[in-house]
């Protein structure tokens, strides 16, 4: 059991690398935030872009959502990181990260929100549209508000999932929180940084796991 | 247009990674074929377990289900490959990203398979108790294959979504397609091997993705 806590809650090694972690939740943090601001408003642009079915734009629209679904986000981060430079474009590791994971949850919001477009009554265009609202002002005031309505527990899910992915950052140098815990591992040669980051992790993102099953319950259709 | 075409669609390149490629692609199936049925019964397990009469049992799987849905899934395989190590437990990378993504996959196709099961209702339990079935029985014949069909556009997506994960395993170095391509692409400065794996993945996985689309779309409409 001493064995155990030496290795894996070191209090020497905790206090001497808590400030580097912390200072990797503050990065963690402040890109999940950024990410989920971002993507969510451009998926749900690319939505509404989308509801007014003209055909090339939707086209554009669904290889943009299948491709950044289909791909490993890893992958992208490492194709935009190592192939940009190649052709002068400089890109530091923390915008990277932001731009492919900011990408990749705009395709899931696009997808998620479109759904919930579809899955709108056609009753409620018709009477928006009948009461004299032009067809985006059907859109926006009564279409959009039940369509997002709807689809709030999978779009929490997904952007639960995706911010978490900001650990992908550890691979490109983003010195986020998994990034500060293996730096700090290589040197101290005991695996207490790791744990540190794994307890932030969880402090992190249970409360967030936590809500969306609230959510879940709170925005369940009736009937289900 | 010339130097895009160059660094990042470079046939000739692409040509000489395609081999290692293909190997590292033989890897990442062969980690799927490991862990999609490990994850899918790891998280039937769990599910069943969330709706159990016995609250403890109830109570231990859902906190097992969110603890692994927080950690993200590489902070998890580094825990296990270089941390394990320090506690004299060290582990291959494919039994390292064997464990880790068992753990993950669980959790997320225990929270899958439990909307299934939630999806159910009592009656058709009750009714096929009350014709003699066992509760295995009920479970295996009556109440599972429902569950499963109500919620398959799920199970695929994740399906997906555990591909797509595999490509962690080249931070391990385990030699999976991502590994193979990053290693062809440090020896030539080019990104075209990388874009070689994207396109291999976006062959794997499109159609399924498509396929999903028109589960949604029939069971929707």
């Amino acid at each position: 059991m001493a064995g155990f806590v030496d290795t894996f809650l070191d209090a020497a090694v905790l206090a001497r690398y808590a400030p580097d972690i912390l200072r990797g939740v503050g990065v963690t943090v402040i890109l999940s935030v950024l990410i989920v601001l971002s993507g969510v408003a451009l998926g749900l642009a690319l939505a509404c872009v989308r509801a007014y079915r003209i055909a090339p734009l939707s086209v554009a629209i669904v290889i943009f959502a299948d491709v950044l679904r289909a791909l490993p986000p890893l992958v992208l981060i490492l194709l935009v990181f190592f192939g940009l430079p190649n052709i002068g474009v400089m890109l530091s590791s923390f915008t990277v990260l932001y731009l492919v994971l900011t990408l990749v949850l705009a395709a899931f919001a696009e997808e998620i929100v479109w759904a919930g477009i579809t899955a709108t009554p056609k009753g409620q265009w018709e009477a928006a549209r009948s009461t004299g609202l032009s067809f985006s002002g059907t859109l926006v005031y009564v279409v959009l508000p039940q369509a997002v309505r709807m689809v709030i527990p999978p779009l929490t899910n997904r952007a639960i999932a995706i911010t978490k992915m900001t650990a992908l950052g550890m691979v490109i140098g983003v010195p986020d929180i998994l990034g500060q815990a293996t730096t700090a591992q290589s040197f101290s040669a005991n695996a207490s940084p790791l744990t540190l980051a794994a307890i932030a992790y969880v402090l992190l993102f249970l409360p967030l796991v936590i809500a969306s099953r609230w959510l879940e319950s709170r925005f369940a259709p009736p009937g289900a | 247009m010339e130097q895009i075409a160059q660094q990042f669609f470079n046939l000739e390149i692409m040509a000489k990674a395609l081999p290692l490629v293909l190997r590292g692609l033989a890897m990442t199936l062969l980690i799927c074929a490991v862990v999609i049925p490990l994850g899918a019964l790891g998280g039937l397990l769990a599910a069943l377990g969330s709706v159990a009469r016995v609250r403890a049992l109830r109570w231990l799987s859902i906190g097992f289900v969110d603890l692994f849905r927080a950690i993200p899934p590489l902070v998890l395989l580094i825990f296990i490959y270089a941390g394990l190590p320090f506690a004299g437990l060290r582990l291959s990378p494919f039994a390292a990203v064997s464990i880790g993504f068992f753990l993950n996959n669980s959790a997320y196709f225990a929270e899958i398979f439990r909307a299934g099961l939630l999806s159910v209702p009592r009656g058709q339990a009750e009714a096929a108790r009350s014709t003699g079935l066992g509760p295995a029985q009920t479970l295996i014949w009556v109440t599972l294959p429902q569950a499963v069909r109500n919620v398959l556009p799920d199970l695929l997506s994740n399906v997906v979504e555990v591909v797509k994960l595999t490509s962690l395993a080249s931070v391990v170095s385990l030699g999976e397609m991502l590994h193979a391509a990053g290693l062809v692409r440090s020896l030539t400065y080019n990104a075209s091997p990388l874009v070689l794996a994207a396109g291999i993945y976006l062959v794997l996985l499109w159609p399924l993705i498509r396929l999903i689309a028109r589960f949604e779309r029939r069971i929707a409409g």
